[in-house]
């Protein structure tokens, strides 16, 4: 399992030239790194959780920023014999290792390869074998995190097939199981299934199993690592299809969690926000406007409150990216499906902020309107990827934009079927009762194609859910008798009983707590 | 053309086999012809599956020189059948651009941009001009057609349920496809088992009154945004004591 990183033999002939320091010895261990791994590989053989969250969190990234700003760490090789050779910390290092490489450099083919072969090694270890660990939930989903990443960063080298050189092509072929799409949907599933994540969620509910209320740990002498790898695997499952364009059987991937409470993927932030990020868009994408509107506006405000206590992670940066993106999308919903009640206020003035003027725009459905949708729809898509192998005949062409292309084209493709439903929206809000022949009339089209553009703002308007009951997203709506049209407003229900619930707990917290002072 | 059948117990037998295999070891290329199979079952037996029809398109997305577009047309005919349901974009969103491009598929998306935008009277006459298309879901018996098009008579009246409480005949006979004779015999049926009721129209001809929902009788709306799921009021059950 030893890595050869001959970096002499990678060509320099990548977008981002390769900066591998003629200085760079990867034999040569400082001292801060012998220390590090010394006290990490005990850390983690005594089970110490929050040392190893503490070395793996900051002294990581301390020294990735002190030492190693722009070269890799020194080789697994070097450091193993200060580690007893063992084998699962040095795949454990090597995992960090390619990571630290992703975020700071361009990794070779070379080293996309030996990544695979890696994380390939180490699943085999946690599926196969009795592994005795407790990893922190934060490590444990930036491991799935990080697979799915490189999965869809190398679907992208590879389809930019124009100007690969010789070596590459040949290499290409050679290791052509490396990120195949289906190694990499069969070790998600494989975590799935062989932690029984999906029955310890149930059997949770049940009162018969723990796992939300430890956050995952296992507190009798066992490991945490497969079932919390089974379980963040069902989110990276949710993203591998909707890179794929599979919204359904994304959000099937998801069913066990529950992402109207807190959970083990509330644990970390980069798993929530991954979660509800890709929740929403697949949601939207399968026309639940609803629902993407409700999941992006509870999660735009937590990010709200609490991104200030993330401002040193090194997720910072990706979580104000996802924030924003999110904003995009939300911009998106509510101009196909307006809603007057869903946004909070502190996420709705935000929103008005960055996109109020596009908002605007986008409800008139002219051409300028279906650019914006295009810009934002592009700023705030994944990356959608073509999984299968590429054709290696000449003449070689670059086809990473056609996933992307394909899901553009058929979203906008929906935008300009609501096009004449603005104009109908607009009409019925000013008239209570207005007969068809006169709103035709007003309308400037005949009465057939205004029943068309009725019967299509019905049917837009109503969506079918997860459960395949008819759910009603007008805000504006109406019905016909025989050719009068009754307008309908939706009036603005006030949600009584939430509010109740929730003074009834905060009084009871605040009489708790004046009976404590008391005993005191 | 006659395809031997398979037993009804051995057709059972069969989807079971596929719905497990799907939920178990859908990422498998092994199981593609399994799926093939299964989408002429869907098709000869007057069932669906969106679930494994999907599957069976991330397959050939991941191994496109084993897509049969034929296979494909046909689970896109299921997936109009399946209307007001979204699995028509959904299937899309797996079929390659220049797939998308060959002239059958042309032809469904159209058929599919009628049906969304309500378009009733044109998706008939394009779907008369192209029924070999909508015969590539190939009719053992006549009854087959008539599922297709029965299909897309449920979404019409569907509908014209969201949006008319008493609709003009003529409406109804052109989104439905029926007229004359047909259209009485049909309306009776549903009069008899579906509670329509047919009025006579001001002079002008037939009203029929559809059955009352919440959609096209906002009085019935039920004021579901109150209401507390027990789930919540368990939290309150230790403070309540």
């Amino acid at each position: 399992m030893a890595a050869n990183y001959d970096y002499d033999e990678a060509p320099a002939t990548y977008d981002d030239a390769n900066r591998q320091e003629l200085g760079y010895d990867p034999n040569f261990v400082p001292d801060s790194v012998k220390s590090f791994v010394v006290h990490l590989y005990r850390h983690i053989r005594e089970k110490n959780v929050y040392e190893i969250h503490q070395m793996y969190e900051i002294s990581f990234q301390k020294l990735s920023d002190r030492l190693f700003k722009d070269t890799p760490w020194p080789s697994v090789d070097a450091v193993a014999h200060y580690v007893d050779n063992d084998q699962v910390f040095c795949l454990l290092y090597r995992e960090m290792w390619f990571r630290h490489l992703y975020a700071r450099l361009s990794p070779t083919l070379k080293q996309r390869i030996d990544s695979w072969d890696n994380y390939c090694s180490l699943f085999q270890v946690v599926l196969h074998r009795v592994v005795n660990m407790q990893l922190p939930n934060q490590w444990l989903w930036d491991m799935v995190d990080e697979f799915v990443y490189q999965f869809q960063s190398f679907c992208q080298y590879r389809a930019k097939m124009k100007n690969k050189t010789e070596q590459e092509i040949a290499l290409l072929r050679q290791f052509d199981q490396a990120w195949n799409v289906y190694g990499v949907l069969n070790y998600l599933q494989a975590f799935v299934e062989k932690s029984n994540i999906i029955q310890i969620l149930e059997q949770e509910k049940e009162g018969i199993e723990q796992f939300t209320a430890t956050d995952g740990y296992d507190y009798s002498g066992g490991s945490n690592v497969l079932k919390v790898l089974g379980y963040f695997s069902m989110v990276g499952l949710l993203r591998v299809h909707c890179l794929l364009g599979d919204y359904q059987t994304g959000l099937k991937c998801l069913l066990s969690i529950d992402i109207n409470q807190q959970g083990v993927y509330t644990s970390v932030i980069g798993s929530h926000i991954t979660t509800i990020y890709h929740y929403g868009f697949a949601s939207l994408m399968m026309r639940r406007y609803v629902k993407a509107i409700r999941e992006f506006n509870k999660m735009l405000l937590y990010i709200y409150k609490t991104k200030q206590y993330h401002q040193k992670s090194p997720q910072y940066e990706q979580i104000l990216k996802k924030n924003e993106q999110m904003y995009a999308l939300l911009a998106i919903c509510l101009s196909l499906c307006p809603q007057t009640k869903l946004v909070e206020e502190t996420v709705n003035s935000q929103l008005r902020e960055k996109y109020g003027e596009k908002m605007a725009r986008m409800q008139r459905y002219d051409d300028e309107a279906f650019a914006i949708y295009d810009e934002l729809f592009s700023y705030a898509c994944p990356k959608f990827i073509t999984p299968s192998a590429p054709s290696f005949e000449e003449p070689l062409v670059n086809y990473n934009q056609d996933a992307y292309r394909l899901q553009l084209k058929l979203f906008l493709y929906e935008v300009k079927q609501q096009q004449l439903l603005s104009g109908v929206r607009t009409f019925l809000k000013v008239y209570s009762t207005i007969s068809l022949g006169k709103l035709a009339n007003y309308m400037e089209v005949d009465e057939p194609t205004l029943r068309t553009i009725l019967f299509s703002y019905k049917h837009k308007t109503h969506a079918v859910d997860s459960d395949g009951k008819i759910i009603s997203n007008a805000d504006v709506d109406f019905y016909i008798d025989d050719d009068m049209i009754h307008v309908v407003e939706s009036k603005p229900v006030k949600r009584f009983g939430d509010y109740f619930l929730r003074q009834i707990v905060k009084l009871e917290g605040v009489i708790n707590d004046m009976d404590r002072i008391r005993l005191e | 053309m006659v395809r031997e059948r398979e037993t009804p117990k051995q057709q059972q037998q069969v989807s079971y086999t596929v719905e497990q295999l799907v939920a178990v070891n859908p990422y498998n290329p092994d199981i593609l012809p399994d799926l093939e199979n299964y989408v002429n079952e869907q098709v000869s037996s007057q069932t669906y599956s969106l679930d494994a029809n999907l599957c069976l398109l991330r397959l050939y997305q991941f191994e496109p020189e084993r897509m049969s577009t034929q296979i494909v047309a046909r689970i896109l005919v299921k997936a109009l059948m399946a209307m007001p349901a979204p699995d028509f974009s959904l299937c899309l969103f797996l079929i390659p651009e220049r797939v998308q491009m060959e002239e059958q598929f042309k032809t469904l998306i159209v058929l599919s941009h009628y049906l969304e935008t309500g378009r009733f009277r044109q998706f008939w006459d394009e779907a008369a001009k192209n029924r070999h298309i909508v015969e590539a879901v190939p009719a053992l018996t006549r009854g087959l057609n008539a599922g297709f098009e029965q299909a897309i008579q449920t979404y019409a009246i569907h509908v014209l349920s969201l949006t008319y409480q008493k609709i003009p005949r003529p409406v109804l006979a052109e989104a439905i496809n029926i007229e004359g004779l047909s259209l009485d015999k049909f309306l009776e049926h549903q009069a008899a088992n579906s509670g329509w009721i047919l009025e006579k129209g001001h002079g002008r001809g037939q009203l029929i009154v559809l059955p009352r929902n919440e959609f096209n009788h906002p009085e019935l709306k039920k004021s579901t945004a109150d209401s507390v799921p027990l789930e919540h009021i368990t939290r309150i059950f230790p403070i309540l004591g």
